[in-house]
């Protein structure tokens, strides 16, 4: 095949009808092609979020309460409104406070894991499968384990079960803000669903990590273990860490479905979404201070993502090895 | 190889192109064929219903839409504890039930979410219970018809209080004394919901206020209020309420299971509550709060309201006349055959045998004698800054005080709005 083309393209006297066609095809393939390909998505991507997108900043200037066609202008009097919201800005620290927290030891346990899963010699298959099994499991069922079962007020809750054998007392894990024991359900229950998938992001890293490094770093003298790990390892994963850490981020922020299954009619622990869910869609139906909302929310992710970016010199990952 | 595979590509192209339009053309052909308009019997209705926990309740509702000549009529079953999270979004779109159970909530009234059923209920009016009439009436017009009363009280365990030599508690003093004398460490003494705010309205009636005065203005916002605010603190932190229960206060499990020897919850339960405790069961109203207390029981329940935004004002009016106003034998089925609800209709409450004698009866006393019906004028945010009332002072320990300042905050933002 590869003979005939070669020799079309040597002799295009004789060819060149033949020739004309397949190209003429080749260059109406490729925008068709290319239309064909992209077309369901960008449209999806236009009708459900440009549109939505842009139609939320328009009701942001408008008082839009029962209604997502409002006709009365208010300028920036919804972004004045939210800003003054205790709840709304309570979220927001909030939840820099549990990003802090939640995107380190996400980090740090999805880490862990694939050094261990990298490292194991025997079942190395069945173990990363059992590590992102959690992964396929939604937020929404996984708070219902979490909350009836494992977490429950009751005597034969699991948790109180356990902690009853060393004659600790029952705890409302949920129901009580004080001492906060929710964090440690909302934490343990994100830990349990996301580390398996960021630990096959690292696992990958880790296999790209060329064996030479190593070998030379064996010749010069570094131990195994803690100095190759600081030395080799974590400079060269930076490129995945940083992805990692910034999708750990976004994802904190977008913290809902748990929040909202977990603690019913709280005022602690309260995420950004979920008040906005309740000031736009639940009670209030005020989609105009919504919105406002959601617009300085996505300006506040855009900023921090930036900001991390720079810092931790995101897209720059191949100088950065 | 290069010409050869363009061809093949470009075939293939044209093939995915077929594809695609064909897809295209399923795809608009499912349209209009959405399953409903299939029976053929003029016009389609969609009805949302919250999902009730008592058995044979959707077969029951679907049973009776069936049977309804005149429309096709869907029912969406909606499980979950936020019926109005996804309700309110709902009736702002296209696909906006036409007809849906709600209570009476005056916002649904003045952004002109619910029609005026003025004229299907008029003629019957005087067979229907007058405080429900009333809780849907505004500026002379009734804008929804109740299908059930749910009043909502405590049962309690008469052999548990015996053998821990407990009255029934008059006061709510002697209520967090009892809590605390009836705790075991198997038994708590209590369940009032896993977030306590099914009690919040009937704290404030107890305590002689109300939650908005005739005027509309705040009338919940007193010393007696913010005294049984700060002893319901007392009670959450004793440790002998039952709290993060897998099932929450309107299921009966809790109780019938034997884990607290009180809980709060409606009279729905009833029949299960009875079937599993026989005769050691009783009902106490919630107790006095404060010097100028009277006891409570909250009025709850559930009306039919018409989406006046929707394509098929008339044909849904008509259903909901034809079922929840002409059917009495449906009504009475809904109201007495799965949990026990009281009919709001007077003809279907009097012959109600059921209802007649034993606890059932003691639940219709406690009805009539200190229920509060819903008072329209008291919304959904107006409710939701109550519900962060009782997060913040009796969860979270902050001042009773300052969570109701707060409170009023919202509540009068809110009462602005509506009544100007």
């Amino acid at each position: 095949m590869s003979t005939t083309t070669e020799i079309d393209l040597a002799n295009p006297a004789p060819a060149k009808p033949e020739k004309a066609r397949p190209r003429r095809g080749l260059r109406a393939n490729a925008t068709l092609n290319f239309w064909l390909f992209t077309s369901p998505f960008l449209i999806g991507l236009i009708v459900f979020v440009f549109v939505p997108m842009g139609w939320s900043i328009y009701l942001s200037f408008f008082e839009a309460r029962f209604t997502v066609s409002p006709s009365s202008f208010i300028g920036f009097d919804n972004y004045r409104a939210i800003l003054d919201n205790p709840d709304f800005t309570g979220a927001l620290v909030t939840f820099t406070v549990f990003a802090a927290f939640i995107v380190p030891t996400t980090w740090a346990l999805s880490l862990g894991l694939a050094l261990l899963v990298h490292r194991i010699r025997f079942m190395k298959a069945f173990f990363r499968s059992v590590f992102f099994l959690p992964t396929a499991v939604s937020y929404v069922a996984a708070a219902l384990i979490w909350k009836m079962s494992i977490f429950n007020g009751v005597r034969f809750g699991m948790a109180n079960t356990v902690i009853g054998w060393f004659g600790f007392e029952n705890v409302a894990w949920l129901a009580n803000p004080d001492p906060p024991w929710y964090w440690l359900v909302i934490v343990t229950l994100r830990l349990w669903l996301q580390a398996g998938f960021y630990m096959i992001l690292f696992l990958a890293a880790l296999q790209n990590i060329p064996a030479e490094l190593y070998e030379a770093a064996a010749i010069d003298g570094a131990k195994p273990g803690w100095q190759t790990f600081r030395y080799i390892t974590l400079p060269q994963l930076r490129a995945t860490s940083t992805a990692v850490i910034l999708l750990l981020l976004i994802a904190a922020y977008q913290a809902f479905d748990e929040f909202w299954n977990l603690l019913s009619k709280a005022t602690w622990g309260q995420p950004p979404l979920v008040e906005l869910y309740k000031t736009a869609l639940g009670e209030n139906q005020d989609y105009g201070q919504g919105s406002a909302g959601a617009v300085i929310l996505t300006l506040l992710i855009l900023v921090i993502t930036l900001f991390q970016g720079k810092i931790m010199g995101f897209g720059r990952g191949e100088e950065a090895k | 190889m290069s010409a050869l595979s363009n061809n093949n590509w470009s075939r293939r192209s044209l093939f995915r192109a077929a594809a695609g339009m064909a897809a295209a053309g399923t795809l608009a052909a499912c349209g209009s064929n959405n399953g409903r308009s299939g029976g053929g019997s003029g016009d389609s209705l969609t009805q949302y219903f919250h999902a009730y926990g008592e058995a044979g309740t959707e077969q029951a509702i679907k049973r009776y839409a069936k049977a309804y000549k005149d429309a096709n009529v869907t029912t969406q079953w909606i499980t979950g504890s936020n019926f109005e999270n996804k309700l309110f979004p709902a009736l702002l779109t296209k696909n906006a039930p036409d007809v849906f159970e709600f209570h009476p909530q005056l916002q649904l009234v003045t952004s002109g979410q619910v029609a005026d059923l003025s004229d299907i209920i008029n003629p019957v009016k005087d067979d229907f219970n007058p405080a429900d009439i009333a809780s849907h009436t505004v500026d002379g017009k009734i804008y929804g018809v109740r299908m059930i009363d749910d009043p909502q009280f405590f049962y309690y365990r008469p052999s548990l209080f015996e053998k821990a030599k407990v009255e029934v508690p008059q006061t709510l003093e002697e209520l967090i004394e009892a809590v605390n004398k009836l705790t075991t460490d198997k038994v708590k003494g209590a369940f009032l919901g896993n977030d306590i705010t099914p009690v919040q309205n009937p704290l404030i009636w107890s305590a002689g206020a109300d939650t908005l005065n005739a005027k509309n203005e705040i009338a919940y916002h007193t010393d007696a209020v913010a005294e049984g605010l700060g002893q319901l603190r007392k009670l959450f932190t004793s440790g002998n309420l039952l709290l993060d229960a897998p099932a929450d206060w309107w299921d009966p499990s809790a109780f019938t299971q034997g884990l607290t020897a009180i809980q709060w919850c409606g009279m729905w339960a009833m029949p299960v509550i009875q079937k599993a405790l026989g005769d050691d069961v009783g009902i106490f109203p919630f107790p006095k709060v404060g010097s100028a207390g009277k006891f409570s029981v909250t009025n709850g329940g559930w009306s039919m309201f018409v989406n006046a935004k929707g394509d098929n004002v008339d044909a849904a009016k008509e259903y909901v006349k034809w079922l929840w106003i002409d059917q009495k034998e449906y009504q009475e089925d809904w109201a007495l055959s799965y949990g026990f609800h009281i009919p709001p209709r007077t003809s279907i409450a009097q012959s109600a045998s059921k209802l007649k004698s034993g606890l059932p009866a003691e639940g219709v006393k406690l009805f009539s004698e200190y229920g509060h019906f819903d008072n329209i004028g008291w919304t959904q945010a107006m409710i939701a800054s109550v519900n962060d009332v009782i997060a913040n002072s009796v969860r979270k320990g902050g001042s009773p005080e300052a969570a109701l300042d707060a409170c009023d905050k919202k509540v009068n933002a809110e009462l602005k709005k509506l009544f100007g």
